[in-house]
């Protein structure tokens, strides 16, 4: 499973590390993997603040309960199905281009969040999630004492 | 950051017809489920981001012309870390045939998904001749 690597950012980047990532990148592409439908479903963005992080997702079409959060540690799990038009007799399909079926997918967040904090709404097929981060996992001030 | 971003899951709309539009966003082409019953033909589309008041939907001269517009997705005092889906606004369009009743089209949007029940027109009754006796 393809993780996002929000960390990377902000550090000097490593250019063999970078290669790898690359070659990875291109064996995949071309291993057949990304036409599997599900695999990187739902499409998500990331935004980060200083205390916390938002999570978009854009799931149309799924009611409320059927959509699964979980959080460990650092990593959010998305899961959920999305249910297909089921076809009566005599009735056909001029084109089906949407996805159907169970999906999950977990990313790796760039820090420990508050689990019991989280907030999640679905709106208009789009989910927002905010995810604080954990109180121990804050960066401290250290106060620096003249003598 | 632009080039993290991977628009894998969406598909740029192909026919934007030969005009410009004024606004220079994105537009895409949302994936579409159209399946015939017996008396209609049904259309779903994913568009997730538009409700009742940004979905447009219009049809003139047999082109049924799907749209949505979407109001920018902004976190204040947040600044996007990773990107998979940029966002834009929707537009795609079809030709209909003449067996779609073109006075009776039902349209509702519901958790980002449009649907159209485009009912079929009633079938031209069958004209019995009379012959006549000479």
């Amino acid at each position: 499973m393809f993780e996002p690597e929000i960390w990377r950012f902000g550090r000097a980047l490593d250019p063999w590390r970078e290669m790898q990532r690359l070659q990875s990148e291109v064996n995949r592409l071309f291993s057949g993997f990304t036409q599997t439908a599900g695999q990187d479903y739902p499409p998500i963005n990331i935004w980060m603040g200083t205390d916390d992080v938002v999570v978009t997702a854009e799931i149309p079409g799924v009611d409320v309960d059927k959509i699964d959060i979980s959080v460990l540690g650092n990593r959010l799990t998305l899961s959920g199905a999305r249910e297909g038009s089921e076809l009566k007799e005599g009735e056909s399909y001029h084109r089906q281009e949407r996805n159907y079926g169970r999906f999950s997918r977990t990313v790796q967040l760039p820090f420990n969040v508050e689990a019991s904090k989280i907030d999640a709404k679905y709106d208009k097929g789009v989910l927002t999630i905010t995810l604080p981060r954990a109180e121990s996992d804050k960066p401290k001030k250290i106060n620096i004492k003249s003598e | 950051m632009s080039d993290m971003s991977k628009d894998i899951q969406k598909q740029t709309a192909s026919t934007v017809q030969e005009t410009e539009r004024t606004r220079t966003r994105k537009v895409y082409a949302p994936k579409v489920d159209i399946y015939e019953t017996k008396e209609a033909i049904v259309m779903l589309a994913d568009m997730p981001g538009i409700d009742e008041q940004s979905a447009n939907v219009t049809l003139e001269k047999g082109v049924l012309t799907i749209e949505g517009t979407i109001s920018p997705d902004v976190h204040k005092d947040r600044t996007i870390a990773y990107s998979e889906c940029d966002w834009g606004d929707y537009h795609r369009a079809f030709t209909l045939s003449d067996e779609v009743n073109k006075d009776k089209i039902e349209a509702s949007v519901k958790n980002g998904v449009l649907r159209l029940v485009l009912h079929k027109a009633e079938p031209p009754k069958a004209k019995k001749i009379e012959i006549r006796k000479e």
